[in-house]
């Protein structure tokens, strides 16, 4: 039985708003444990810190994330399944100072979009493709999309990916740094609090690099799904250390010279 | 409109004219994928747009082509994209959902021939959504059609279409590339920039118009019935067509395009051997002017429908003509010998022998 | 370590993913027997938060609101927010 809590003080003040500035107050229906609005939170947070609210928009690709888009005080363009990062370029062709981002997830970028997110690195255009990664497609019920690691089971792999039968996953990232036109490329992860703050940098990272015009920034950060994953939310922390940074490690795999 | 005059003319390929003209109406955005015979269009393009202040994206593919357009839209520029049929095709999903976010975007489907009049007027996207299409029939209406179809676009935020081809895009002829007035059009006040973030009520662009916390979309139900009837409104007001001898025509031909200079020649000659034949050219493939088919086929005793395709636009030409017994086709599929452009059957002669052929057997 | 800070939990909007428990690096918070009105047992707050914001952080569904006392002059800062990191694992 916890002891008596202590109350909250006149002299104490709010360190930390429940929702941060760009995040308007509401409730979201996304499952209990989901990583995604933690990212999204963070994003939010950068984008506040580094004064781009008034600059940024963002083009969102189709996913249980769209939940996030209510909430979300930035101007945002719904983009067709795949195709942000090239929504993306039209937008940042036409508004060069504008501060232009992508968001999808592993279904929508890897899947669908493989080709718009890499061309987009060749092109070196100077936006900054987010991709949430959890390994599912979540908001058809789960199925299994080209980021599903090996023994994850998925509605569409039931017994867990097999390489056989299913084939391997494929690393967007690595893909994406290899390009001369990427300039900074990370991974983060949102499963426990060490990686939320290592999140925060590379997203930091990414859009200075946009800022400064050095090319395309990417940033892939692990979310947890453990609706997907068939494991009790309070799990899916570990869940994701365990079997998806295991195979997409977290840092920095790329960053601009000096 | 009017047209301004003073304005030299060029001898300018079909492609260079058209490119000459959307820069002219303030077009400063364009991405294409090079397939035959559209590609010239986008090297033009690329030529052009960067020395007007432009940006021309030699996408890496036609999906891509379509939605940097889309993103190019959303912040209230001018846009364009185009391709052939097959790239259209492909464009499909896009073309819709412009559609229903209301971006203004022209297409321009320099057309391997006469065969995607059903993708221009049928749709090949998703939901309840037309494509307004104009398909000149020369350089010189190619041109005027251009700078009409960036305005449609912009006044009514649709995408809409020119249906070209070969003979469109690659005829060198001499034309005046005029600047053209049309009526104010209302400020793109839904357009992104950036600066409405934080407000607290930032702006969003969404086909299902869902919307956000502080200001809900009016759903998917509501905004898609709005979007129809929009196309409702446009099918009354900007359906356009020529008819030409429409007093005396005992025979009727309907053709679109550049067919229908053909045509125009073929019943010129045939008219001065004594046949009372009109011809009926719709100008918009949609908005098709149906009400006007119907009154220039009532006085006619047989309407000839002749198109180089299996039959397409005559699906429209049944629909206006009241006896459907009056209709029947004296076109048919004709590809040259590369498939690129129209084949043998675009030919004066040939149209004459068909046209005199229908005529005796419909007088048997 | 001193009571130095404070959550305000937003118990309806919490769904019992239970990832604040573990993250909390005082262990003040422990989940509720009762449930809230969608049937998910919430946190509760014990005596010993420092205001470290990490709940805040690791929260999908923006339950923490956090308060913290104004530091005195002396006190120690030293919190899990201020230790260096490095890149990678």
């Amino acid at each position: 039985m916890p002891e008596p809590v202590a109350l909250q003080t006149p002299t104490m003040r709010k360190v930390a708003d429940a929702h941060p500035k760009l995040m308007v107050e509401d409730t979201h229906h996304l499952c209990p444990g989901c990583g995604h609005p933690v990212a999204w939170r963070i994003l939010a947070g950068v984008l506040e810190e580094l004064a781009l609210e008034k600059r940024a928009i963002a083009t969102i690709g189709h996913g249980c994330y769209n939940a996030m888009m209510p909430m979300s005080d930035f101007e945002i363009y719904q983009s067709l399944h795949g195709r942000a990062p090239a929504t993306a370029t039209g937008i940042k062709r036409m508004l060069p100072d504008a501060v232009v981002f992508s968001i999808q997830g592993d279904g929508d970028m890897a899947n669908e979009g493989l080709q718009e997110v890499l061309h987009a690195a060749g092109r070196g255009e100077r936006i900054t493709s987010i991709m949430l990664n959890n390994g599912v497609f979540g908001d058809t019920g789960g199925q299994m999309t080209v980021a599903t690691v090996l023994g994850q089971r998925t509605k569409t792999s039931l017994d867990g990916r097999d390489a056989q039968a299913h084939g391997s996953p494929i690393p967007v990232a690595d893909l994406v740094a290899r390009l001369d036109g990427s300039a900074y490329v990370a991974r983060g992860r949102v499963s426990d609090r060490a990686g939320i703050a290592r999140t925060k940098r590379i997203l930091q990272a990414a859009f200075q690099t946009q800022l400064s015009g050095d090319g395309f920034s990417f940033v892939e950060i692990l979310t947890m799904c453990p609706t997907g994953w068939f494991v009790p939310a309070k799990d899916g922390g570990t869940y994701l250390d365990d079997s998806m940074a295991a195979v997409y490690p977290t840092g920095v795999l790329k960053q601009p010279a000096g | 409109m009017t047209a301004t005059t003073g304005v030299q003319a060029e001898l300018l390929q079909g492609s260079d004219a058209i490119v000459r003209s959307s820069i002219l109406a303030g077009c400063r955005f364009f991405a294409g994928y090079p397939m035959a015979p559209f590609t010239q269009l986008l090297e033009s393009f690329s030529k052009h747009l960067p020395e007007n202040g432009g940006v021309c994206m030699n996408a890496e593919s036609e999906i891509e082509a379509v939605n940097m357009t889309l993103g190019a839209s959303s912040t209230g520029a001018r846009v364009a994209t185009g391709s052939t049929g097959e790239g259209i095709a492909l464009m499909q999903e896009a073309i819709a959902e412009a559609a229903f976010n209301e971006l203004p975007m022209v297409i321009f489907n320099i057309a391997r021939g006469q065969q995607d009049y059903f993708q221009a007027t049928r749709g090949g996207g998703w939901g309840d959504y037309r494509t307004p299409t104009l398909a000149p029939k020369n350089v010189i209406e190619a041109v005027e059609h251009t700078h009409l179809l960036f305005d449609l676009a912009d006044r009514y935020r649709v995408p809409t279409l020119m249906y070209g081809d070969y003979l469109v895009a690659h005829t060198q002829v001499s034309v005046a590339i005029e600047p053209r007035e049309f009526p104010p059009l209302p400020p793109k006040d839904w357009a992104l920039d950036g600066s409405s973030g934080g407000t607290g009520v930032a702006k969003e662009h969404f086909a299902y118009a869902i919307g956000k916390t502080n200001a809900p979309g009016i759903g998917p139900n509501a905004h898609w019935n709005n979007i129809a009837g929009k196309f409702r409104d446009m099918e009354k007001a900007e359906a356009r067509f020529e008819g030409n001898h429409l007093d005396d025509a005992e025979t009727l031909i309907v053709s679109f395009g550049t067919s229908s200079v053909f045509v125009d020649h073929v019943v010129e000659e045939l008219r001065a051997d004594g046949h009372r034949i009109g011809t009926f050219r719709p100008i918009t493939l949609w908005p098709f002017a149906y009400d006007a088919l119907e009154q220039a086929a009532n006085g006619a005793r047989r309407v000839y429908s002749f198109e180089l395709n299996a039959g397409q636009m005559i699906d429209d030409v049944l629909i206006a003509v009241q006896n459907r017994h009056k209709v029947r086709s004296i076109g048919g599929l004709s590809q040259d010998s590369y498939g690129l452009r129209q084949g043998s059957m675009l030919d004066a002669p040939v149209i004459r022998d068909r046209v005199l052929s229908a005529l005796e057997a419909d007088r048997a | 370590m001193a009571t130095v800070g404070y959550v305000d939990i937003d118990v309806e909007r919490c769904k019992g993913c239970e990832l604040c428990i573990p993250a909390c690096p005082f262990d003040v918070l422990t989940m509720s027997q009762e449930r809230n009105q969608h049937g998910y047992r919430y946190p509760l707050l014990a005596p010993g938060c420092t205001g470290c914001k990490v709940c805040n952080e690791v929260c999908p569904d923006f339950v923490f609101t956090v308060y913290r006392e104004p530091r005195a002059p002396g006190e120690d800062a030293a919190e899990p927010a201020d230790e260096a990191f490095e890149w990678g694992d």
